[in-house]
């Protein structure tokens, strides 16, 4: 019973922004009499969160590393920009646009890793002006202007869902069929790999902790599904965000390019004499970093459906929230892709809450600022108590 | 009793799961040297903290009495009110701001708010005489020294009118002239009055300097010794401190020495930041199979520039010479390359340039080749366990787990992290700098007993310290390395230490 009471405030202590979460939709479920969870909300959350999100897992890793990157904002809408030239002034085929985007989004990366890693001037800095820099660009290169109207394939990256194998039916049969597979696959992964640990002679933890937390996610991913299915079925950007999650995550924990990721943040000195290449590493992240915020540029510029000089205003200081509230450290040398992932989330779900109740931007921005401290100040002093 | 100082009484003190101080008792004598030790995580610097109210009182039992009064400290601030400075082992000085600045730092000679500088000036000569040290009041202290610091600490202590100075490992970042110096400086206050607590693990010095010692084991108080009636060896306080008999402080050596494997050739390296100061100068030397070398030389010498230069040129500039391996030439452009050659450097500051100290041991212990415990750049969990199970054992590293944070474990368990660290990239020439500061004489031994073993594997072995009994203790052969010259080479068995300090300070001061 003792070591299912420590298993269990460890437990607690680090699924702590999880619980989080999951207490602020409760709260906003009950303040919204239930409009919160309804399948369209749901839908709306996940949408107009992906790009947050997506710069939130970049900026996780430039967390990391013991950077800041002041300037994705202004990327994603420069980018934002000049996929539209692209894609509706010249007409050039959306995947072309895209691929090129995305090298776009690659090069601006490695222009501010190239003065940060290999010049050594401070992220802060370097960022800032590429912060200016490229809003001014975006300025110039759209002269002020809004362009609009998208090709349709381009908007569906950002507002399409997945078809359904049996049109007019109530439920999106393939988002259930999907949904499914996917629990199963879960559940047998995370069996295996315990059935893994347990013959190598390592530490697996309690088993009911264990089955309540596959048993907690399964119904979790399945509920999920059922509430996307009973609206349009899954969003592609879902998928996107499932993707850059699933990969990053398995980056971070389980290759030598993540291990020496987190070494940079740790102790860089220490690192570069262990032999890990911390400029290139440094300089990595942010290209890295470039490319997601030209995704995110995309996804946005997708969305609105136009390419405007005012896209992606701010975005840069939601995504550094969603990574702080996400358990990073300002030293750096921790955090999860994860934690970047609920941070956002936690941002957004108070957003979409607090405009569902008819409050206004006015005192959400002040929520939201006032929910950034107490989410940091909360980890801190949990983690002073248990050191 | 009169000119009883101090008096800790029946002092316990209790973490959550461990008892630090367990009825802790000393008396210190007005205006003596009294002398504290005991291995890591005896509960010296616990009790320290308890004396000068970092733990404040209340949090724990037992009493303090300053000149028979009961202190009931809040706060560190009340202790300095007291009379009583703590000059911590890392130094707590602003590297940007001047000798003055730092020495009045919190006590700036002010009249309604403004700095009086000329005063402040002044009265820092005065200090600066007092401690005697030689620089300006102006000089920003990162400019000044290890040696330098320490004393501007000092100089600080007494311009607060100390009256109980307690000096944590003073000179373990010291080399022997500095420290010479400085032990000096605690018999000129002694003279003045001015009680010290020496909290040392050099016995040496301590039986030098002080007049009592108190030695502490397991967070108890073993026995005070007066160091000026009795005649006290230092092999009778490790006894007291470890508990047990430990006959010899080097462990036996089988040497068995192979063909010259690793050779340096007119090795010249210059300053980073001064383009025309050479700081290693047509260096050669060799060590060969199986082979335990050492480099001696002061402070600046070039020790560590010398390791850190040829280990993939992590310091200096134009850096020229030749390096051998097995006969052939090869080059090292950086550390990659050098692990690939075998090389292996273990720095003297672990906390800074050794460890990730935010990480497990298990981390850290892997980093310097992920790729062993790697299937496809994917680091595969079970095998990484298994190689640091595998090494704690080796090197006996002490901690329930190898999930543990290294911040967490003793200064001699984080070395032998960073020791095994090294171990695992499989090299043949391990350049160990300063293997054994701050760590504790039980820790030492084993420290020593692993370089054996490594040797006695057919590694060749640099070892780099400022401390000639071990370089004469555990070497076959040391160079003496002075102003970034070798001027000197002796075998084990006619070294002494006479001989090889003549050789560090050859030539010293005249460029």
């Amino acid at each position: 019973m003792e070591t299912i009471k420590i298993s269990f405030i460890n437990n607690f202590r680090r699924y702590g922004m999880i619980i989080a979460l999951i207490g602020i939709m409760l709260l906003f479920q009950i303040l919204t009499s239930g409009t919160l969870l309804t399948p369209l909300n749901i839908t709306n959350i996940i949408m107009q969160n992906s790009y947050i999100i997506i710069l939130a897992i970049g900026m996780m890793l430039i967390i990391i590393t013991g950077n800041i990157d002041l300037s994705v904002g202004s990327v994603a809408a420069f980018v934002g920009a000049i996929s539209a030239i692209m894609m509706i002034s010249f007409d050039l085929p959306i995947l072309l646009a895209v691929f090129l985007c995305l090298v776009l989004g690659a090069v601006i990366g490695a222009w501010q890793g190239f003065w940060i890693a290999y010049v050594n001037i401070p992220s802060f800095i370097v960022t800032l002006a590429g912060m200016l820099l490229f809003r001014g660009l975006t300025l110039v290169v759209l002269d002020g202007q809004t362009i609009s109207s998208y090709p349709n394939n381009f908007k569906s990256i950002s507002t399409g869902f997945i078809p359904d194998i049996i049109p007019g039916s109530p439920l999106n049969v393939l988002t259930m069929i999907v949904g499914v597979l996917f629990s199963i696959f879960y559940v047998g992964s995370e069996w295996k790999r315990r059935k893994d640990q347990k013959s190598f002679g390592l530490d697996t933890g309690v088993f009911t902790i264990f089955l309540t937390k596959v048993m907690l996610l399964t119904a979790v991913i399945l509920t999920l599904t059922y509430i996307l299915a009973s609206y349009a079925g899954i969003p592609y950007v879902l998928i996107t965000l499932f993707v850059l999650v699933v990969g990053y995550t398995s980056v971070m924990n389980n290759t030598i390019y993540g291990r020496h990721i987190y070494t940079v943040g740790g102790n860089e000195s220490a690192a570069r004499l262990s032999g890990v290449k911390t400029k290139k590493m440094t300089f990595g992240v942010f290209v890295n970093m470039g490319i997601l915020a030209a995704i995110c540029g995309l996804v946005f510029s997708a969305r609105l459906n136009a390419a405007t000089p005012t896209a992606g205003n701010l975005f840069e200081l939601d995504a550094i929230a969603a990574a702080f509230i996400g358990g990073a450290s300002m030293k750096g040398g921790v955090g999860t892709v994860m934690g970047a992932v609920i941070g956002a989330l936690v941002m957004g779900v108070l957003n979409n809450g607090m405009s569902l109740m008819g409050i206004g931007t006015d005192w959400q921005q002040a929520i939201k600022g006032f929910v950034l401290l107490a989410a940091v100040a909360f980890d801190i002093v949990s983690k002073n108590k248990g050191s | 009793m009169q000119n009883r100082m101090l008096e800790m009484e029946g002092i316990t003190k209790t973490f959550p799961g461990v008892t630090a101080l367990e009825n802790v008792n000393i008396q210190v004598q007005k205006g003596a040297i009294h002398a504290l030790v005991g291995e890591n995580g005896a509960g010296k610097s616990t009790l320290m903290k308890v004396l000068s109210g970092v733990h404040p009182y209340g949090t724990y039992s037992g009493n303090v009495y300053i000149h028979g009064k009961l202190c009931t400290f809040k706060n560190i601030n009340e202790s300095e009110k007291e009379g009583i400075v703590i000059i911590h082992q890392e130094l707590a000085l602003i590297p940007e701001l001047s000798v003055a600045e730092n020495i009045f730092l919190g006590n700036e000679q002010a009249e309604k708010g403004i700095i009086n500088w000329n005063k402040t000036v002044t009265k820092t000569i005065d200090l600066l005489k007092k401690v005697g040290l030689d620089v300006s009041p102006l000089d920003i202290i990162k400019n000044i020294g290890v040696g330098g610091q320490q004393l501007v600490e000092i100089a600080k202590a007494i311009s607060r009118e100390v009256q109980l100075l307690i000096l944590d490992e003073p000179t373990a970042a010291l080399n022997e002239e500095d420290s010479e110096n400085l032990l000096k400086l605690l018999f000129e206050f002694k003279k003045q009055g001015i009680t010290c607590i020496l909290i040392s693990h050099k016995l040496k010095e301590v039986i030098k300097v002080a007049d009592y010692v108190t030695v502490l084991r397991d967070g108890q108080t073993i026995e005070t010794l007066s160091l000026q009636k009795n005649e006290v060896t230092e092999n009778q306080i490790i006894k007291q401190m470890v508990g047990r008999d430990l006959k010899k402080i080097f462990p036996d050596r089988y040497a068995n020495i192979g063909d010259k494997v690793f050779e340096i050739e007119s090795w010249t390296v210059y300053h980073p930041q001064q383009p025309t100061k050479k700081v290693l100068d047509d260096v050669s030397l060799y060590v060969r199979k199986g082979e335990i070398i050492g480099i001696a030389g002061l402070m600046g010498a070039g020790r560590t520039e010398l390791a850190m230069s040829v280990f993939g040129k992590s310091y200096g500039r134009k850096i020229s010479g030749k390096i051998y391996k097995n006969g052939n030439e090869i080059t090292i452009k950086n550390v990659n390359e050098a692990i690939e050659h075998g090389l292996a450097y273990v720095s003297e500051n672990r906390k800074e340039y050794g460890l990730i100290l935010i990480n497990s041991v298990k981390h850290n212990l892997t980093l310097s080749n992920l790729k062993k415990v790697s299937k496809r750049y994917r680091v595969k969990d079970y095998l990484e366990v298994q190689a640091a199970e595998h090494l704690k054992k080796q090197m006996n590293i002490k901690t329930s787990s190898v999930e543990k944070k290294v911040v967490h474990l003793s200064g001699g368990n984080q070395q032998k992290v960073v020791l095994g660290k090294w171990l695992f990239t499989e090299p043949e020439v391990l350049m160990l700098d300063e293997p054994t500061r701050g760590i504790d004489v039980g820790a030492k031994f084993e420290i020593y007993k692993i370089i054996n073993g490594l040797a006695e594997l057919g590694k060749s072995i640099i070892i780099i310290s400022s401390e000639l009994p071990e370089l004469i203790g555990i070497c076959d052969r040391i160079y003496s390395l002075s102003n970034g010259k070798i001027t000197g080479e002796v075998n084990r068995d006619n070294a002494d230490q006479e001989k090889l300090m003549e050789y560090m300070t050859e030539e010293y001061g005249r460029s």
